[in-house]
This record gives C-alpha cells, sequence and structure tokens, in this order.
C-alpha cells in the first residue's frame, strides 16, 4: 500500500508515536520480568525504592530456582514433551494433509471437515473425560500423557496447514515422475514431501511453541515435581498458598520463555506463515 | 547409483529413460498402494486412530460425565439433566455465563480494534520494521502463564508498579487493588488477554492489508477520498474476509480460556470472575465432582458448535 507522509510532526503524531506506544506497551511485561528477577528481596518488597531499575543486581534468585525447585528438570521435561509431541504431530499430519491435498477417494471432503472440526475443539471441553481416558491407558503422571494427547490440537492444525500447502505444489511435477516409472508412494516420498519442506517448517515451529506453552492439560495429567513441565511448574511450586516467591517466580517465567523466543525469532517467517496459514480457509 | 538418481529426483529434473529399480518387481503390497483409496487409508490411519482414541471418545465420555453423579474414585449413576438443573440455580455458574461472554466480546473487540491499529502501523516502511514486527507477536509466542505471572505482579496488591507511577505522580492518594473486586478483576482480565492476543490479530490483519492492491488507493486518493474514508471505503471492505475469519478463532480461544484467569484470579475474589473453563476445573479436580464439572465444560458446546457452523459455511460459501 502506498502510504504518504505529511509533515515530521504529522508523521510523529499519526505514526511514531501509536507504534512506540504499542512497542512499549508489548515489550514492558518482559521488561518487568527481567527487572524483576535480578533486584535484592530487600527492593523487591520495599514501597519506596524505584522499580524501574536496581544498583544492586544478583543472580540470586536464579539460584534459588534451580537449587530449592527442579527446573532444570522441568525444561528437560517441557523440551522432550514438546519435540516428540511435534514429531507425532508432524508425521501424522504430513500424511493425512497429502492424502486429504492429493488422493481422489470418496471421504476426502467430509473427513477433511472433519479434521477441521476438531481443531476447533478446546482443551477446555475435553479435559475432564480425558483424564479418565489417561487413567485407564494407565498413562497419568506420566510425559505421556501430555505427549499422546497434544497431537490432538496439533495433528488438526499441522494437516490443516500441510493440506494447504501440498495444494500449492503443482500435480504436474508428480505426474512427470509416475510417468518415468516412480510408485505412487515413491512419487509421494521423493517428489512431494521433500517439496513440501518448507511448509513442514512452519508447522513445526508452530507446534514446537504450542506444545511448550500448553498448560491445562499438564496441570490436570501431571502431579508430580519431576513429571512437571516449566510452565506448570514455575506456576505450583513457586507459588505456596498465598505466598508468591517473585523474584525465583520471573526468573522462571523469563528462563522458560527465552527457549520459545530464540526458536521463533530463527524462523519468524516461517512462523508468520503458519499463522497466517492457519486461519485460510 | 539409486543415490544419484535420487538427487535428480528431488531436483525435479525426472530422468526420461533408466527406470527406477524397485519398481521392476512390484510386490502385492505396492501393488496394493498404487490404488489411491488404499493408500488414502493407510495415509490416515496414524491421524484417525489419535483423533479417535483423545477427541471422539473423551467427548462422548464427557456427555456421559455430563448426565452422571459421577465423583472421583466411584462410579458414576445415570441422572439425566440433574447437573444442568444445578447449574442453573447455582448463582458462581450463572456469574461464570455472564462472564465467559463479557470476557469474549469486550476482548474480542479490543483486540480487533488495537490489532487493526497495530496492522496498519506495520503497513509503513520505517527502519527496524523486521524488528518491530517480530518483537510485537512476543507475548502470543512464550507461554502464556509466564507471562500471566509478570501481570500479576504488576497488579500485585502492595507492590503494583502502576500503584508507584501514579502515586508518585500523585494520580491517586491510595493505592488502587487491581485484583480486589470482581469488576476491576474482570477488567485486568480482558486488559491481559487483549495484550497476549492483539498480536494475532495485528499479524494476520497485516498479511490481509499486504494484499491490497496500492492502485486502488491511489485511484481512490485521486477522486478526492481523504484517509479516513480510504479506510473505511477501500481497505475495510477488502480485510473483512479475514477478518471474520479471525474473529471466529479468537473467539472460539477466547470463549474457551483457561489459563489466563486461572493463573491471574483463580476465578476470585469470591468466585466472581469464573468462567465456564475455570469453574469446570474447580468443580472437577478441586471438589472432585467429575460430573458435575463435565456439566460445565459441556455448556461451553452449544456456543461453540454455532461459531464452526458458521464458520463451515462460510468456508463452504467463499469455495
Amino acid at each position: 500500500m502506498a502510504v504518504r507522509y505529511g509533515g515530521p510532526l504529522r508523521r510523529a503524531v499519526t505514526f511514531h508515536i501509536p507504534l512506540g506506544l504499542l512497542v512499549g506497551a508489548t515489550l514492558f511485561p518482559f521488561y518487568w520480568m527481567v527487572i524483576t528477577s535480578i533486584r535484592p528481596d530487600r527492593e523487591l518488597y520495599s514501597v519506596q525504592s524505584n522499580p524501574f531499575f536496581t544498583l544492586h543486581p544478583t543472580v540470586k534468585h536464579f539460584q534459588d530456582l534451580f537449587e530449592l525447585t527442579m527446573f532444570a528438570r522441568w525444561a528437560w521435561n517441557t523440551l522432550f514433551i514438546a519435540t516428540v509431541s511435534t514429531g507425532i504431530s508432524l508425521f501424522c499430519g504430513l500424511l493425512a494433509g497429502y492424502a486429504l491435498a492429493r488422493l481422489q477417494f470418496r471421504w476426502a471432503a467430509p473427513l477433511g471437515t472433519l479434521i477441521f472440526v476438531t481443531y476447533l475443539v478446546p482443551p477446555t471441553l475435553l479435559f475432564i473425560p480425558l483424564g479418565d481416558v489417561v487413567q485407564a491407558f494407565g498413562l497419568a503422571d506420566t510425559p505421556w500423557a501430555v505427549i499422546l494427547t497434544y497431537p490432538t490440537f496439533l495433528i488438526p492444525f499441522c494437516t490443516w496447514l500441510l493440506l494447504g500447502y501440498f495444494k500449492t505444489i503443482p500435480k504436474e511435477i508428480e505426474e512427470c515422475a509416475r510417468i518415468d516409472g516412480a510408485s505412487r508412494v515413491q512419487a509421494m516420498v521423493r517428489i512431494s514431501f521433500p517439496l513440501a519442506v518448507p511448509g513442514i517448517l512452519s508447522a513445526g515451529i508452530f507446534a514446537f511453541t504450542l506444545s511448550w506453552n500448553e498448560f491445562l492439560y499438564a496441570l490436570v495429567f501431571l502431579s508430580s515435581p519431576q513429571q512437571k513441565t516449566i510452565p506448570i511448574g514455575v506456576f505450583t511450586e513457586l507459588v505456596r498458598g498465598d505466598v508468591f516467591y517473585w523474584g525465583p517466580l520471573m526468573a522462571g517465567a523469563l528462563l522458560g520463555s527465552i527457549p520459545v523466543a530464540i526458536v521463533y525469532s530463527f524462523f519468524v517467517e516461517h512462523y508468520v506463515t503458519a499463522l497466517t496459514g492457519a486461519v485460510k480457509g | 547409483m539409486q543415490q544419484a538418481e535420487d538427487q535428480e529426483l528431488r531436483a525435479g529434473a525426472v530422468p526420461i529413460a533408466g527406470p527406477i529399480r524397485e519398481v521392476s518387481r512390484p510386490t502385492r503390497l505396492g501393488l496394493l498402494l498404487e490404488r489411491e483409496h488404499v493408500l488414502a487409508g493407510v495415509l490416515l490411519t496414524p491421524t484417525l486412530v489419535i483423533l479417535a482414541l483423545f477427541i471422539a471418545y473423551p467427548f462422548l465420555l464427557g456427555i456421559w460425565l455430563a448426565v452422571s453423579d459421577k465423583v472421583v474414585g466411584r462410579p458414576g449413576n445415570f441422572v439425566g439433566l440433574e447437573n444442568f438443573r444445578v447449574n442453573l440455580a447455582d448463582t458462581i455458574f450463572l456469574r461464570a455465563f455472564q462472564n465467559t461472554f463479557v470476557y469474549t466480546f469486550l476482548a474480542t473487540a479490543f483486540k480487533l480494534a488495537l490489532g487493526m491499529v497495530a496492522a496498519l502501523l506495520l503497513n509503513h516502511h520505517f527502519r527496524f520494521k523486521r524488528i518491530v514486527r517480530a518483537s510485537m507477536l512476543l507475548p502470543w509466542i512464550v507461554p502464556t502463564v509466564l507471562s500471566t505471572l509478570a501481570w500479576q505482579w504488576m497488579f500485585d496488591a502492595t507492590f503494583s508498579v502502576f500503584n508507584w507511577v501514579l502515586l508518585n505522580a500523585g494520580v491517586i492518594s491510595s493505592r488502587i487493588l487491581w485484583l480486589g473486586d470482581g469488576t476491576m478483576a474482570m477488567g485486568c482480565l480482558i486488559l491481559v488477554n487483549v495484550w497476549r492476543g492483539m498480536p494475532f490479530f495485528a499479524i494476520t490483519l497485516l498479511a490481509g492489508l499486504q494484499t491490497v492492491n496500492p492502485d486502488l488507493h491511489e485511484a481512490a486518493e485521486i477522486d478526492g477520498a481523504n484517509a479516513w474514508q480510504r479506510f473505511w471505503r477501500v481497505t475495510f471492505p477488502l480485510l473483512k474476509p479475514i477478518m471474520l475469519v479471525v474473529v471466529l478463532f479468537s473467539m472460539i480461544a477466547t470463549f474457551a480460556d483457561f489459563q489466563l484467569i486461572y493463573v491471574l484470579t483463580r476465578g476470585g475474589p469470591y468466585s466472581s470472575t469464573h468462567v465456564f473453563g475455570t469453574y469446570a476445573y474447580e468443580i472437577a479436580m478441586r471438589a472432585a465432582k467429575l460430573g458435575q464439572g463435565a456439566s460445565i465444560s459441556l455448556s461451553l458446546f452449544p456456543f461453540l458448535l454455532l461459531v464452526i457452523m458458521f464458520q463451515l459455511w462460510y468456508i463452504r460459501r467463499s469455495d
């Protein structure tokens, strides 16, 4: 879109100031996490001292986080769970997305609709009965309780995204390979799948952040401290009744946010593709 | 040799001669997979198994629980619509019902408005645009629980940074209890939800804006339309389809929200900020009444169904 600028004052009022406010409001809570995690307790719990900076930065909250809680273990759990459930979802979503986009069979349209509908079913609707199911399968309080349930919202998303992606790859490329003697499966695995790598990457990044951040299922299905993920561990083990350990809490919040932020920063474009692709019909 | 062939295939330069070795000896399985409906069945099996086990089955089980008096550790009996009758006589449930709608509609409206403003701003050309756009998405990327904890600390009764600023600026003379009463706390919940969800609107609407043909704006400008008119007469109508889809997605997610509310207020003070999700959790997990809890979370379903059906109708129509 062509954008024309008036004078510098006008541009400041209509552009720079609103943009600055927006970015400031967006980033302020993160600044607050950082500053809280390095301020000593005697400053944190004082109404006098200026809360915006500190002259006595400390790493004590980080030490407490690692010594008093199982944060390292939670980080490992979160990474493991997010990686495996993303892997499972990509595998299923890739195959299903391909089948729905490319293959001629009677149930293609209704199945596509069905998978789209499950994409919109929120965990809030299912967590109570799903708790029973997880228990019945003997998965409660094991990583598999969430590794196998996260795909319920990840697979529909991956399928949907990759279905859209496969539709953008010309069919003719596969047909050429078929004429040259490749079997149906070979054409799929050797021609179409490699061409879908950017789509797979987008779906993977998005799925990874979703499972890294998931809260409700992990809260309900994982109960012992050594099984928890970062969001659950930080929330349940650093809040005791009415007592909030704000220093370690913010240190944990910061360390729990950084990995996803790093993964995201490397793949911003892929992430944005997934985000916008996710809502396209 | 085989490897070289693979590479050629990958590069899309498919050799005209030289058949692939495996094809010369087709197995029975291979022949079966040549048929598209068989292959489709094989490819869809893992997905359908997982969705059947962990969505379809729990969904049916949830309906059964909602009409039973099941509590933790004891098998339930069929009680018909008793749970729903209890819900409708429960003032906390009715409050949660109301809160869910207020939360959904206000938060979605603000997210749409602010997201639109942000998208229009990001559509300008300026230095550091990529970094600004990337950082704008941060609230959406990081775990909601963790950022909500930061907000909770900012709303702290004694050490709230907002109070510190307002007190020191002389705007207020005594501390504001941000999460102290129901109305105020709902406002805070909506604020945090808007903060977290606005980037999603901004980025998807920005993607929509980038598809708007600049010539249309130029034509409108030549015809004497000012910026305001150009937005409402040119940009807005063109963005409407994507806007509708984003709003529907966001409404479903906001309607079924759990974590933000559970972390910030736990439904308090005095159960005044519960929504369906948090109240269902409270009843099912804390009071151990699984049947009652399931009936509360099933109350989400009619609204959800409505939105999904509208969305399916809309997709059909635009196809």
